[in-house]
Parts: C-alpha cells; sequence; structure tokens
C-alpha cells in the first residue's frame, strides 16, 4: 500500500471502532425494530418462529381509536407543555437577566428541578397530588375548599402531568434563553435605549429577535423530548384515568409488555420515530440554512 | 439647544472611585471632546451624561433640568458607539428609523427623514441591506444616520472612529468636522487621539484619573498647557522634557541643564523670580528648535522622514531631544547640526506639582 492511501485511510481507521459501537448499539436495534414492525410476534416466540404479515400491523394501527386517541394525547401534552414551558423560560430568563445580589444562587435553585431523575419526579408529584395526604388537597382543605382530584379526573390528570413536565423543563428553557440573553451584543441594547425603548419595547424589538435562532433550536429540542416523555407519568397515573394522560410511548410500553403485541409496539414505535425525524431534520435544516447564511454574510463583508 | 453643566460629578464601582468632583460646562452649541489616556474616566463620564451608567453623586444640568436620575430616552440626546451598536436584525433603513418609530411619528415623515439623512451621508443605495452587508465605513455612517434622523438636544460620541482603518478616520473625521459646523448641537465627543481632540474640537478636556487636567480651546491647550501632563499629551511629535535650573545671570534668567543654557524672556522674569536657583522641568515642542548659527550643537542619531518634515532624533547631554524641521536639505545620521531654542518656546513646570510656572 502506498503512503498517499495509507494515509487517506487513517482517519477511518481511528474512526472505525466509533463505527463499530454505533452500528451495533444504534443501526442494529433499529434495523431489528423495523424488521419487527412487519411481524405478528409474540413475546413467547423467537423472532424466526414469528409470521411475517407485510404492514398489516400499521394498517392496524390507523384503524384503532385507542392509538388515535394516544397519538392525540401526545400531540395535546407536546403542544401544551413546549408552549407553557416556553413562556416561562423565556420569560424568567428576561426577568432574572440583571446583575443583583443573589442572583445567581436564584439562577442555579432555578435548574435544580431539570437535575432530578424523572422517576423521582414523577413520584414526587404522585405524593403532592395524593386525595388525603397530598400537600395540594390539604393545604386547599386546610383553608376551607374541597379537594381537587389531581389524577383521578381526566381533564385534572392531564394538567397535573402538564403542570409537573412544566416544573421539570423549564429550567432547560430558562438556562438555554439566559444564555442567549448575556451573549447578546449589550451596545445595541443600550442603543436602544438612547433611541427611546421602554423595557417593554427592548424585549419586543430587540431582545427576543436576536435571540430567535437559540429560541427556534430550543423549541425543537423540548419538541422532540416532549414526544419521548415516559417515565413521570408512567409513575403518576399510568396512562389513565381512562386514555386521558397515556401518550404514546405509554401506548407502546403497554402494547408491548400488556398486550404482548412486540409488531405492533415495533410499528407504532417507528411511526414515532419518523414524527421526531421529521421535527430533527427540521432543526438541522434551520441549522444549515443559518450557516449559509452567516458563510454568505461574511463572504459579503470580506468582498467590501 | 441648552448648555451643559456637569456639577460635583462622582462615580464610584463599588468601593473604587473612578470619578470624583468633577465639574465641566459646555456652552450651548459647543464640540467637546473630552481626550486622556484608557481608563481615565472620559468614557465613563460620557455614559454617565447618556444616562447608560448611574451616578453615584452631584448632577448633570441639561439646561436647567438635573437629568442625572432621568432614563435615557428622557434626556434628548443621541449616541453613536464605538462598534456602532446596529441593531443586526434590522436593515438600515429599519436602524435609521427606530427611534422615530417608537416616538410613533407618521410613517411618510420618518420616510422623508430617513431618505433625507441617508442621502447627506451616501447611504442611499444600502437602505435595504443589514448591517452585516456592510463595510466598517458604511456601518459607521449608519449609526452616524441613526443619531442624525433623531432632531436630538445633544450628540454623544464614543470613539466612534476607533475600529477604522487610517484612511477611512480621515475621511470621517472631516465628515464630522463638516457635520458639526452644519447642524451647530450639543456634541461631546470621547477620544484617546488627541489628533482627533485637535481637529474637532471648539474645546478641549483632557482628562486623567478621572480628574481634568485642563480644559480650553485647542491653542489654549497646545500654547499653554496648564501642566506637564496636557503638554506631554497634546502636540504631536510630543514635547521634550529636560531637567533644569534657574539662575540670575547679569539680569537675564538662564534655563542651566545638562549641556545646554536657554535665556527666558524678561516677560516670564517677574514669575521666575521665586523659582531662581531651583530645579524645574523645562518642556520645549520639537517644532521648538531653529536651525541656526550660535545654537546648541546636537549630533544626529535618527531621522525620520515623513514628506515635509522631518523628525531627527538627537541627544542633548545624556537625553534623547525630538527635533522637527523642515525637510529640504538631506539629513545624514551622525552628523552634527546647530538648533536654536526662543525663549517664548519654553515651558516651564514646577517638578513636585508639575504645574506650568
Amino acid at each position: 500500500m502506498s503512503i498517499a492511501s495509507t494515509n487517506r485511510m487513517t482517519p477511518y481507521l481511528f474512526l472505525a471502532p466509533a463505527g463499530l459501537v454505533l452500528a451495533f448499539a444504534l443501526f442494529y436495534p433499529i434495523c431489528y425494530m423495523i424488521y419487527a414492525s412487519f411481524l405478528d410476534w409474540n413475546p413467547s416466540q423467537r423472532i424466526g418462529e414469528a409470521d411475517f404479515v407485510g404492514l398489516r400491523n400499521y394498517f392496524k394501527l390507523f384503524g384503532d381509536p385507542a392509538f388515535r386517541e394516544s397519538l392525540g394525547v401526545t400531540l395535546k401534552f407536546a403542544a401544551v407543555v413546549v408552549t407553557v414551558e416556553m413562556f416561562l423560560g423565556v420569560g424568567l430568563a428576561l426577568l432574572l437577566d440583571r446583575n443583583i445580589r443573589g442572583m445567581s444562587v436564584l439562577r442555579t435553585l432555578f435548574i435544580l428541578p431539570m437535575m432530578i431523575a424523572p422517576i423521582v419526579v414523577g413520584l414526587m408529584w404522585r405524593y403532592m397530588y395524593h386525595p388525603t395526604v397530598g400537600i395540594f388537597n390539604k393545604t386547599l382543605k386546610s383553608w376551607g375548599f374541597d379537594g381537587v382530584p389531581w389524577l383521578s379526573d381526566g381533564d385534572w390528570a392531564f394538567a397535573s402531568v402538564v403542570i409537573a413536565d412544566v416544573w421539570q423543563w423549564t429550567p432547560f428553557i430558562f438556562i438555554l434563553s439566559l444564555a442567549a440573553l448575556q451573549s447578546l451584543p449589550q451596545s445595541a441594547i443600550e442603543a436602544s435605549k438612547i433611541d427611546g425603548a421602554t423595557g417593554w419595547q427592548q424585549i419586543i424589538y430587540i431582545k427576543l429577535p436576536l435571540m430567535l435562532p437559540v429560541l427556534i433550536v430550543t423549541l425543537l429540542l423540548r419538541l422532540i423530548d416532549s414526544f419521548k416523555v415516559l417515565e413521570v407519568i408512567l409513575v403518576m397515573t399510568n396512562g389513565g384515568p381512562g386514555l386521558s394522560t397515556e401518550i404514546l410511548s405509554l401506548r407502546i410500553n403497554r402494547t408491548a409488555s400488556e398486550f404482548r403485541e412486540l409488531g405492533e409496539a415495533a410499528a407504532m414505535s417507528n411511526l414515532l420515530l419518523i414524527v421526531l425525524l421529521i421535527l430533527t431534520f427540521t432543526m438541522f435544516i434551520y441549522n444549515k440554512a443559518q450557516d449559509a447564511r452567516a458563510a454568505r454574510l461574511r463572504r459579503v463583508e470580506e468582498e467590501a | 439647544m441648552p448648555e451643559i453643566r456637569l456639577q460635583n460629578l462622582r462615580k464610584d464601582y463599588g468601593a473604587v472611585n473612578v470619578i470624583e468632583n468633577l465639574n465641566l460646562e459646555m456652552a450651548d452649541g459647543e464640540f467637546t471632546v473630552l481626550v486622556g489616556p484608557s481608563g481615565c474616566g472620559k468614557s465613563t463620564t460620557l455614559r454617565m451624561i447618556a444616562g447608560l451608567e448611574s451616578v453615584t453623586g452631584g448632577e448633570i444640568m441639561i439646561g436647567d433640568r438635573d437629568v442625572s436620575q432621568l432614563e435615557p430616552k428622557e434626556r434628548d440626546l443621541a449616541m453613536v458607539f464605538q462598534d456602532y451598536a446596529l441593531y443586526p436584525h434590522m436593515n438600515v433603513a429599519k436602524n435609521m428609523s427606530f427611534a422615530l418609530r417608537l416616538a410613533r411619528m407618521n410613517k411618510s415623515d420618518i420616510e422623508t427623514r430617513v431618505k433625507e439623512v441617508a442621502a447627506t451621508l451616501d447611504l442611499t443605495a444600502y437602505l435595504d441591506r443589514k448591517p452585516a452587508e456592510l463595510s466598517g465605513g458604511q456601518r459607521q455612517r449608519v449609526a452616524m444616520g441613526r443619531a442624525l434622523v433623531r432632531d436630538a438636544g445633544t450628540f454623544l460620541f464614543d470613539e466612534p472612529l476607533s475600529n477604522l482603518d487610517a484612511k477611512l478616520r480621515g475621511q470621517m473625521r472631516a465628515e464630522l468636522a463638516l457635520m458639526s459646523q452644519r447642524i451647530k448641537k450639543n456634541m461631546i465627543y470621547v477620544t484617546h487621539d488627541q489628533v482627533e481632540a485637535m481637529t474637532l474640537g471648539d474645546k478641549i478636556v483632557v482628562m486623567k484619573f478621572g480628574e481634568i487636567m485642563q480644559a480650553g480651546t485647542p491653542e489654549e491647550l497646545y500654547r499653554s498647557p496648564a501642566n506637564k501632563f496636557v503638554a506631554g499629551f497634546i502636540g504631536s511629535p510630543t514635547m521634550n522634557f529636560l531637567n533644569a535650573e534657574l539662575s540670575d545671570e547679569d539680569g537675564v534668567i538662564m534655563a542651566r541643564g545638562d549641556g545646554f543654557a536657554i535665556p527666558l524672556p524678561d516677560s516670564r522674569k517677574g514669575a521666575l523670580q521665586a523659582h531662581k536657583g531651583r530645579n524645574i522641568h523645562l518642556g520645549i515642542r520639537p517644532s521648538g528648535f531653529a536651525e541656526g548659527p550660535g545654537g546648541l550643537k546636537m549630533p544626529v542619531i535618527l531621522s525620520e522622514y515623513i514628506g515635509a518634515q522631518s523628525v531627527l532624533i538627537s541627544k542633548l547631554g545624556e537625553q534623547q531631544i525630538a527635533i522637527e524641521v523642515n525637510s529640504v536639505a538631506p539629513i545624514r545620521v551622525g552628523e552634527e547640526r546647530e538648533f536654536t531654542v526662543q525663549g517664548d518656546e519654553v515651558h516651564l513646570f514646577d517638578p513636585q506639582t508639575e504645574a506650568a510656572l
């Protein structure tokens, strides 16, 4: 082998171990899942014994009202939590982007929920929502109000899981927004003050537009994550009452473990994967477009 | 347009005092330049006037209004920043019209005003461009335009030319000077460049460590600097400083030092009587030397040809001296030349207080 071709090979050689791990840990399970979605497969069978049924699992899904409801719950959940979290997170960041005493402690406190394991978050909230001994109902009762059926009424249960998710994930948007805010050109903000902008006008006309690229990426990241949420809801409501909080990942879990339909569960997983892939690609394309724009502007600048 | 007065202005950052008891008056329509080395408090002073920096003590009076506790927008001023501070997401027209739009000026008026100003600044072709698509000089002009579209009473400039290359800087300096003649408004300009200060200012305020060293017209600062710092800061090449002793020789006051004796004019006799026999610092500008017989003999160590003028580096005793001469005859390094100094080109400073004598 010539030196030139050895040199060309070198980078691939170094990348090979990582590539192997990736192939084994990522591509193999995905291919396995795609293959499984074409099978009528029961957990008691080995995969080779399962019958090949083509696209039947997929057709069955679209005809299944429970799946459609679950998909609806997932979309509703994602839309609600991401909207609420964006408003709260960005709002908090705008509020706390100032240098007053104790602000660094406050900032650290705000991001604590994000560091707690989801199972623990689920358990914590379940106890707080407990109809008799939970802190919410106890407090309400001590004030003379009736208790709220936090987890036993469909609408309340949905609101309850939304609140728990918002509690845990608003900090994520908060820290990214705060970082974006603090990297904004200070002089542009000062210029807007001189130009006569009030605090609100600075936010609307200067800060938010300049933060927008970060906000869009943050939103997409949160959206992807909210489609995959499982543990908190599993612990809090296990999808109930009825199907009111049964998001897709929970439905997949139940289809596989409770209904013992591995093929159908795989088909559902694939659909979820496609949705997430679309979101991921949107983010990817958005980033590419941003980079291309930056590169174009740099070129213009160099020519000038 | 009102006059501006700073009264007992003070600024602390925590326990650190950067400006103490600053007093300054700027007449109506005057172009005032704050100049000094970095860290002298000139930018802080400007930012306090703008309202971007809080005031620890004292008052900022614009006319008969104390604005020191008001928001920037209530002070009726426009400002040009060192890094231009354009809004990156708005095009040139939007950048320039931002203040007018906030003031809810009517749309067609805004458009006329922006077009007018853009035309005077040669920006008409770029109104649709974003700042990132402009060159440094164009951005600079947009920043100027943004200040100009507003009919503000006071214009503040925070080192607006320091990010430009030398050629563009000269060009923009001239444009600024023309602009300030055209619109007679209060202008306060911060720079560390004494050439900019001299060419632009009606009044120059030299600052050091948060204190005003001297305030006056460019001629005053150049002709009669109040202290050694101002003498050394204003003028290029910088003034030569020598140690000397004053003595009375047959009724003439002489400044004697290492290898020289310069007679001082009779007009200063009265003021210098008290310092006879004492050490003083003597300052002579490079342009204060004239070539001619009967003067000080000095060897040429280095000759810097600038064009019409050359700066010679020479030696008087053990001290290096810069001398500015017309570049007529070729100058050879190593040759000895004779220079006379007129007594009224000599500045004298107290070695302790550094104040001019």
